[in-house]
């Protein structure tokens, strides 16, 4: 970015997101984000295994306290995050305008985004109702069953939905519990770094997102394959990686989720069904008796 | 060991004073055929290479029976009679199709006893179990999905629930027809057709209940049964005509069957092994913990996937628990299947036994103390003594591995923390049980073991509306109750 003004703008330096801290890869490599003129707009974090495996390490350690943080709590945090990005609207619009998206468009992705949010935050403390059970067992027991989080979700973010495709995938995970390493969009990466500075603002506890730019070609097989890893989720890969994920995730049965041909835009994109594929349904019994 | 547990295992040596009677179930009542084909498209169908296999009795080491072989032709025809009846079958008005279903519940039950002792005779599990178990929650479980054919709109809120299409199914050896009525009860209930391949040890009640099908009246088409070993599994859920793959077995061909199908739009729930920590506290009531862990290992020859293969017990009462386990062991009965007296019966397989046995080696040779019961086993036939390890270590092969067998590996904790530790420190997360009297520990404890289905106070209790299925490397998804319809349906947006 040009300064026309006597006054040089500071540009920012774009990082990543590991463990609720903003390290630069650790491989120290990058990648030239251009706009269509040709203009260099930022050097982006090329992210390595090695920063995958350490978000990994840093979302299971997150996991103990996260899912067993009270659904209210999880509710306000996503509130919170909603708030701090309405804040951050122009900032963010002017990103996605910087990468290339109509003032218009740009505009309506970070209104639904922050749409998006009050949506989750709102089922933090009712999806477990809608999906609980007390069962009728013929026995003298008293049985019923819950949702409780998978696990760590490694989550491979839309590429044509920098912001709200990330968003969409994001929340429905940890609002359920969940912890969860994010690859960002390749293509149009800015906002997910910002995006991390609005959950670092909102008291989401370090390690519970962890959000990493790259080639999606270098990390796809490590995200599906990494033993520590509870689901995968894609979203836009073809037959062939999706064919890939799969095989890979078969390694430890992973819950592989594809979430291909959604219209992020839209709500019916968004429902509690989405939270309920990164959940495991708990059947308990005790006997019933004097 | 303190010298008032001694004297109770003296006091109870059953070895000499206390003989029962035998008490045999007849076998003059049931029918099994000297050859079975194979079911599909509502007739019995001879295989189109015409190989058959034994089916043999455990117990005895006598054939039963001649298996039809099915081999890629048959899956073929199988899965196309699947699909021709789909169209009709999916497309029934929902409360004629639950009255077909509830029809196979009551035609299951008139012939319970006939099920039960033919389960004992082709598996070798005791025939308490087979009668007050398996046959009874089999039928059960058609009576609960078939009330639900019509009110699946009711199960999903803000959605249309769909149909799939045909459904592969493949089940394991240790609960034939129960496993049969947990895949094609809610797969029916649904809409959808089946394809369903048994174990090569346990043809029988799959292919008796074929019988039923037809009596019932289903349409032909909508059932259908194909018999073979691992290779006709794999025919059938590699089959491009299925829709969904339903496979209950070992984590090891879970994962084969999630990476065959890799790159299709197949649908498929996953219900594989476990290694179940019981975990019993000091402040349990610790005769009924010992009948639990009992329960939890030895039910069906440990032939569980969610078996309590691990016990897990706080320090304090080690020593009180191991003596009444090793005490109650020695009263456990091991023979004759068919014998309303016997606990354990015959070990499934030879290759399972086999397998148990490499495992007692290899508890032994990492140097844990084993303790087996001391009673006589049959000279024919494939038996496994209640076994149980102790001084094992975490990294154990005996403590990370599922044996499938009644084989229980013992290990002690002090505080709540390590004996949550110690439970979730394996890839499985199938089931878990906790005993202790104290109302706040069974819910912390209950919270925290990372699996799919948890007993507090109780062990190995199943119910037709109770959710059931593994975390982990346990499986995908859910079987039994209103949770274990999603599995055959798609959920449309309203």
């Amino acid at each position: 970015m040009v300064s026309t003004a006597s006054r040089v703008a500071v540009a920012k330096t774009y990082k990543i997101y590991i463990d609720g801290k903003f390290p630069r890869t650790e491989s120290g490599r990058y990648f030239p984000l251009q706009d269509k003129d040709g203009n260099v707009i930022a050097n982006v974090c090329l992210s390595s295994r090695k920063d995958f495996r350490n978000s990994i390490v840093a979302a299971r350690n997150a996991f103990a306290k996260w899912s067993a943080a009270s659904a209210y709590l999880r509710g306000q945090i996503l509130y919170r995050i909603a708030e701090m990005l309405e804040g951050r609207h122009e900032q963010f619009v002017d990103e996605l305008v910087t990468q290339g998206i109509s003032k218009r468009r740009a505009g309506a992705e970070v209104d639904a985004c922050t749409d998006r949010l009050i949506y989750y935050a709102g089922w933090a403390d009712k999806y477990q109702q809608i999906f609980s059970a007390v069962n009728p067992v013929s026995s003298s027991h008293f049985n019923f069953s819950v949702l409780e989080p998978t696990g760590v979700v490694a989550i491979i973010a839309p590429d044509d939905s920098g912001l709200l495709g990330l968003i969409s995938n994001v929340m429905p995970a940890i609002v359920g519990g969940n912890t969860c390493v994010v690859l960002a969009s390749e293509s149009l990466p800015l906002c997910a770094v910002s995006f991390a500075e609005v959950l670092h603002a909102s008291d989401v506890p370090g390690g519970v997102v962890n959000i990493l730019t790259g080639h999606r070609k270098e990390l796809t097989t490590q995200f599906a394959s990494h033993m520590d890893v509870n689901a995968i989720v894609y979203t836009d890969a073809d037959q062939d990686v999706g064919k890939g994920i799969q095989v890979e995730a078969a390694q430890n049965i992973k819950r592989v989720i594809a979430r291909t041909n959604v219209k992020w835009e839209s709500d019916a994109s968004q429902n509690p069904y989405v939270i309920q594929e990164t959940q495991e349904t708990k059947t308990t019994w005790h006997p019933i008796g004097g | 060991m303190d010298s008032q547990t001694n004297k109770l295992a003296f006091e109870l040596a059953f070895d000499e004073g206390w003989q029962y009677a035998p008490a045999p179930e007849s076998t003059d009542h049931i029918r099994i055929d000297a050859q079975y084909e194979l079911f599909i498209g509502g007739e019995f169908v001879v295989p189109q290479e015409g190989r058959y296999f034994p089916s043999i009795n455990p117990a005895t080491e006598e054939p039963l029976s001649k298996i039809a072989l099915a081999t890629a032709p048959d899956i073929d025809a199988a899965v196309a009679a699947a699909r021709k009846a789909y169209d009709k079958w999916s497309k029934m008005k929902a409360s004629e199709r639950g009255k077909l279903v509830y029809r196979l519940a009551r035609m299951l039950q008139e012939r319970s006893r006939e099920f039960a002792t033919i389960e004992s005779l082709d598996g070798g599990k005791p025939i308490r179990e087979s009668r007050d178990i398996d046959i009874p929650l089999a039928a059960a479980h058609f009576f609960y999905y078939a009330g639900w054919a019509d009110k699946l709109e009711y199960a999903f809120p803000g959605r249309t629930p769909k149909s799939l299409g045909v459904a592969a199914q493949v089940i394991p050896w240790n609960f034939p027809l129960l496993m049969l009525a947990w895949k094609i009860a809610p797969a029916l209930a649904c809409g959808n057709t089946v394809v369903l391949k048994p174990a090569e040890t346990t043809p029988l009640t799959a292919l008796k209940f074929a019988e039923l099908v037809q009596d019932a009246g289903l349409p032909p088409g909508v059932v259908n049964i194909v018999t073979g070993a691992g290779e006709t599994g794999s025919l059938l859920v590699n089959h491009p005509g299925v829709d969904k793959i339903a496979f209950t077995g070992s984590t090891e061909v879970g994962r084969i069957i999630q990476k065959a199908i890799a790159g299709t739009a197949k649908r498929y729930t996953l219900e594989l092994g476990g290694k179940a920590a019981n975990i019993i506290f000091a402040d349990a009531a610790i005769d009924q913990a010992v009948e639990g862990i009992v329960n939890g290992i030895f039910f069906n020859q440990g032939h569980v996937c969610c078996a309590g293969s691990r016990l897990l017990v706080q320090e304090s009462v080690a020593d009180e628990v191991v003596q009444k386990l090793r005490d109650r062991m020695e009263t456990l009965i091991i023979g004759d299947p068919l014998d309303k007296n016997t606990d354990i019966g015959a070990i499934n397989s030879a290759e399972q036994l086999e397998r148990i046995k490499s495992y007692l080696k290899i508890g032994e040779d990492e140097g844990a103390e084993m303790h087996q019961s001391s009673c006589p086993v049959p000279d024919r036939g494939y038996w496994c003594r209640p076994t149980i390890f102790t001084g094992v270590s975490q990294s154990n092969r005996i403590v990370q591995e599922e044996i499938f067998g009644p084989v229980l590996a013992v290990q002690t904790f002090r505080t709540l923390e390590e004996g949550l530790t110690k439970a979730n420190n394996t890839p499985y997360g199938l089931s878990g049980g906790v005993w202790t009297d104290k109302g706040a520990k069974i819910f912390k404890m209950t919270q925290g073991v990372r699996a799919g289905v948890i007993w507090a106070n109780t062990f190995n209790k199943f119910d037709p509306t109770s959710p059931f299925g593994g975390y982990k490397e346990s499986g995908v998804g859910r079987e039994g109750g209103l949770h274990g319809l999603g599995a055959y349906l798609s959920l449309e947006s309203r």
